[in-house]
């Protein structure tokens, strides 16, 4: 498998409207992959895409050799890709350890199972312990999901996508709203979190992006216009000229 | 054979533009509010039984112009005092407050006129035969009806597409959460639009009562039509409404007018084959067409036949 | 928490269930603790659908009534053939019936969630109703269909004859269709149920098909209500066209929100309240439903959580051990609340009496044991004193409530964690 993620003239239109204007990306195993751009140049609108949550109007996408494009998200979910969302998309009246529990439950295999207690389910419930000791969240096992702060909310959003052993894994503007702090653990839970894995990141936060990412894809208006490693993106001049203005960071 | 089609159409036209005078408001209630007003038939009824006592004190006409209005005010209390409350607890509990209040409605009407069909008589200046085809006349009231169903409908495309009042509600149609946010005062807005609602379907009421019955179950007769009419035209959409309703009123209207059955086609062996399905006539199962109709776009076309919008 | 007091509820509970017809040992007192039980295992039914899946059925009853409708049948089938199939196991044929159609209609409703499924539930409803009085002998038209439970092959001995024998039946599959429906809650099906409530979208990304969950969930809640369905069939021994329609819909849903649909036992409270105001209210009152409609708005505006919600309200407090500090505050807003209560209380009944009633029985009648005339004047000038001052005063005592509230929030704050 030489590729986990590949999309090959990807577009998407929405009514006339489009937004995607045919997109090619090989993002290799265990690669961390930033993609940078203005606002509206469809960031979001590609990992809707990926993610299943959109379909999209042509191209191909393929997961690790398989073709994704037209399934639903829990089918691309099933297959190892998974998502963290902009807006926190958390179960809000649901404690922290259940947010967790509820994302391990199908890759441990339990599927629908209503003839087994959950509360007796050990792999279960150490994986989910797991996954709170990493992001911090520990502590908070019993509070409902809805009263934590938001940097907390965040690490939790992070913690579902995680859950289920994604081998691919999709941050959407992890950091948004963070103050320096909060963004600086952050950066180091994502880091220590996507070992071994593959990720593919939305982030508009210059400094998280040069810090973790290995290469980085900058999407203007619909179309890449550069992919490359951090140093030679940072002196790319259809780059400065598109996205990061003359002060180049 | 002719003369039953022209009738029929005639009758289903009626019958659907009244639905549709009903679905209108309670589209724009549930686009502008994200509430499905269950107790909207209520207020058709409440048209009803206000025209029916104004009728009998003072006369059609000033009932005509009163009732209406009357039910619009109820509306706009219910809306102020009551939806608004449960407005901040979500949907469901706004669902289920209409609904509590449609069954208290039909309970009240009960005690006040009884649970018999109340003798609300069309009006004597419209109280004679419009037309004659063949063997049969047709009413003029039912005229009437159709003429005020038609002016409504004019009057709410003029509303929608020529003022700025409808250029917000239209945009509300799919966009609710924008309007709100562009400053208009809202909550005076959702009353009046609430109550607005209500006073089409008291105005339906108004007309409807002498030519269909007025009785205290009328609201939960109508009522679950008039959702079906809603979910197949498609939630939020006043065209699929406008099409569902005639749809649906065409449609039962011609069935309850066949009347044949398995048996006249098939002979009489069909009730040993079908059991009680097939001495059943197409006009017993008319009530319940709209119901399969439901289950078939269901089926097929989720979202309805016009419809964009989930809930 | 330990294995003791995991199961002392589910003791207590059994233990309710058995001595309560010693309690209570009246004939129509145990008819109605059998109607208690059958209901509670229908209201749990229903929450399944509405507390856990956050799904707004209007059409639940028609699970209920294809269970009893197939129940029945079966009772008479085997009466007929004399098959030594005993009566405890009729419950399971119900079961099995609502099992069906909840498959059979859920492969449609489940299809869409929120408002969409509501109305797709409201109609299919109707239809299945409106089908009833069609297809006059499975659904026995206007006089229903009905069964002697007696004549089946003896269970043990027992005939099931008796209100008492039949009550015990009833109270046995209650204990097991509760604890099985509490078990389900503690699956990973019953998590995501949960899950599918709070953020059906989010569920999807984690690898589960929203629909498939609801679907199942509606499969499952056709079952249990199926069996309820069958207990009221063994029950009344007769099934009408009345189990099947909007009104059976309509008390189900009232008594899981009035209990309280996101506490497990809200339901259980609801039913049994709901029944005993069944059974009592319409022999004091022939207003009843009005009060019943009323009673749902209520809890609607002022607590949507049901009664078993607002308990839930206080467990903070309790922990605390800052219940008491409440008290003074509860007392105090009591008085005008039932003074507020009774006159409403008056001016319904009076109004009903002489709306409905005085034409043929004259204006003389009685409210809380206080004779009347309602031509008079002064009944209703004091039911409308009662009310309006019972309101206003509530409103000046009601602030004390919310401070009470708020001091002892803020003390069980102060505690150490």
């Amino acid at each position: 498998m030489t590729t986990a993620l590949s999309l090959q003239n990807v577009t998407k239109s929405f009514g006339a409207m489009e937004i995607i204007r045919g997109v090619t990306l090989d993002v290799p195993p265990g690669e961390r992959h930033a993609v940078i751009g203005p606002n509206g140049a469809g960031k979001s609108t590609l990992f809707n895409l990926i993610s299943g949550r959109f379909g999209i109007s042509s191209g191909s996408i393929r997961f690790e050799d398989q073709e994704i494009s037209g399934l639903t998200p829990y089918e691309i979910n099933r297959r190892g890709l998974s998502r963290s969302f902009q807006v926190t998309n958390i179960f809000p009246r649901l404690s922290v350890y259940e947010n967790i529990r509820c994302a391990v439950l199908w890759s441990l295999g339990y599927k629908y199972s209503f003839w087994r207690g959950v509360d007796g389910l050990v792999d279960a419930r150490e994986r989910s312990e797991d996954i709170m000791e990493r992001i911090g969240l520990a502590a908070r096992r019993r509070d409902q999901a809805g009263v934590l702060t938001y940097a907390e909310q965040r690490a939790l959003e992070i913690g579902i996508t995680i859950a289920g052993g994604a081998r691919v894994i999709l941050l959407d503007e992890p950091m948004a709203g963070m103050s320096r702090s909060e963004t600086e653990h952050a950066v180091a839970l994502v880091r220590k979190v996507t070992e071994g894995k593959t990720l593919l990141m939305v982030e508009h936060d210059m400094g998280v992006v040069f810090g973790i990412a290995d290469r980085i894809s900058v999407l203007v208006y619909g179309k890449i216009i550069a992919s490359d490693t951090p140093q030679r993106i940072r002196e790319n001049a259809a780059v400065k000229e598109a996205y990061l203005g003359e002060a180049a960071h | 054979m002719l003369e039953i089609i022209i009738f029929s159409t005639l009758n289903g036209t009626l019958y659907g533009m009244v639905l549709f005078m009903l679905a209108s408001g309670l589209t724009l209630i549930f686009s502008m509010m994200g509430v499905l007003n269950f107790a909207h038939a209520s207020f058709y009824m409440l048209g009803a039984y206000f025209g029916y006592e104004i009728s009998r004190r003072i006369g059609f006409w000033p009932a005509f112009l009163v009732a209406p209005i009357l039910v619009g005010v109820v509306g706009a209390l219910v809306e102020r005092f009551g939806l608004r409350r449960v407005h901040r607890f979500g949907h469901v509990p706004e669902l289920l407050f209409t609904f509590g209040l449609a069954f208290v409605i039909e309970e009240i009407v009960q005690m006040i006129w009884g649970k018999l069909p109340v003798d609300y008589r069309v009006p004597p200046s419209l109280d004679f035969t419009a037309f004659r085809l063949f063997d049969t006349t047709y009413p003029a009231y039912k005229m009437f009806m159709l003429l005020v169903a038609i002016g409504m409908f004019v009057a709410l495309l003029v509303v929608l597409n020529k003022t700025r009042v409808g250029l917000i509600i239209q945009a509300s149609l799919t966009h609710p959460h924008t309007v709100a946010m562009l400053g208009h005062d809202v909550p005076t807005v959702f009353m009046a639009v609430f109550g607005a609602g209500s006073a089409l379907a008291g105005l339906a009421g108004v007309i409807a009562g002498p030519a269909f019955v007025t009785q205290p179950a009328m609201a939960a007769l109508l009522g679950p039509i008039l959702f079906v009419v809603i979910v197949v035209g498609g939630l939020g959409s006043l065209a699929g409404a406008f099409v569902a309703s005639l749809l649906i009123g065409l449609v039962q209207t011609f069935a309850v007018a066949i009347n044949g059955s398995l048996s006249d086609l098939v002979g009489p062996g069909a009730a040993d084959w079908f059991g009680d399905l097939g001495t059943v006539t197409v006009a017993q199962i008319a009530p319940i067409i709209p119901y399969f109709l439901l289950v078939l776009v269901l089926i097929i076309k989720p979202t309805g036949l016009f419809g964009t919008r989930e809930s | 928490m330990s294995a003791l007091a995991k199961l002392t509820p589910w003791i207590v509970f059994a233990i309710l269930l058995a001595i309560a017809p010693y309690i209570f040992t009246s004939g129509t007192s145990r008819t109605m603790l059998s109607i208690m039980a059958l209901s509670i295992v229908f209201a749990l039914s229903y929450n399944m659908l509405l507390g856990q899946t956050g799904l707004l059925s209007f059409g639940h009853a028609v699970y209920y009534g294809l269970g009893g409708f197939v129940a029945i049948h079966v009772m008479n089938t085997i009466i007929r053939n004399k098959y030594a199939i005993p009566l405890p196991v009729i419950p399971i044929i119900g079961g099995a019936a609502g099992l069906f159609f909840g498959v059979i209609f859920g492969s449609v409703s489940t299809r869409r969630a929120g408002t969409t499924f509501s109305m797709i539930s409201l109609g299919l409803g109707e239809l299945v109703a409106s089908s009833a009085l069609i297809l006059r002998t499975f659904f026995g038209g206007e006089e229903g269909i009905t069964a002697n439970r007696a004549r089946l092959a003896p269970f043990f001995g027992y005939k099931f004859g008796s209100q008492i024998e039949v009550y015990y039946l009833i109270a046995c599959w209650c204990l097991v269709c509760v604890v099985a429906m509490y078990a389900i809650t503690r699956t990973p099906f019953g998590r995501m149920c949960n899950a599918v409530r709070e953020n059906p979208e989010r569920a999807e990304f984690v690898g589960y098909s929203a629909r498939m969950v609801r679907f199942i969930a509606f499969s499952l809640a056709g079952l249990f209500a199926g069996i309820a369905g069958a207990l009221a069939a063994l029950n009344f021994e007769i099934m009408n066209t009345q189990s099947i329609g909007a009104v059976q819909s309509g008390l189900v849903l009232l008594m899981t929100f009035v209990g309280g649909a996101g506490v497990f036992i809200g339901p259980i409270i609801g039913a049994v309240l709901v029944a005993y105001l069944q059974v009592t209210l319409s022999d004091i009152t022939g207003a009843w439903q009005l009060y019943f409609g009323l009673l749902f708005i209520v809890v609607v505006m002022y607590s949507p959580g049901g009664i078993a919600g607002w308990l839930a309200l206080h467990e903070p407090l309790y922990r605390g051990r800052q219940l008491t500090k409440l008290v003074p505050a509860y007392a105090m807003n009591a008085v005008p609340l039932i003074v507020m209560i009774a006159g409403g209380i008056l001016l319904i009944e009076l109004a009903y009496w002489a709306l409905v009633k005085s034409e043929t029985e004259g204006p003389e009648t009685s409210v809380f044991r206080i004779a009347m005339n309602t031509n008079s004047v002064w009944p209703w000038i004091a039911a409308v004193i009662l009310f309006l001052g019972g309101a206003f005063a509530l409103r000046r005592t009601w602030p004390r409530v919310q401070d009470a509230w708020g001091s002892a929030l803020a003390r069980v704050r102060e505690q150490p964690a």
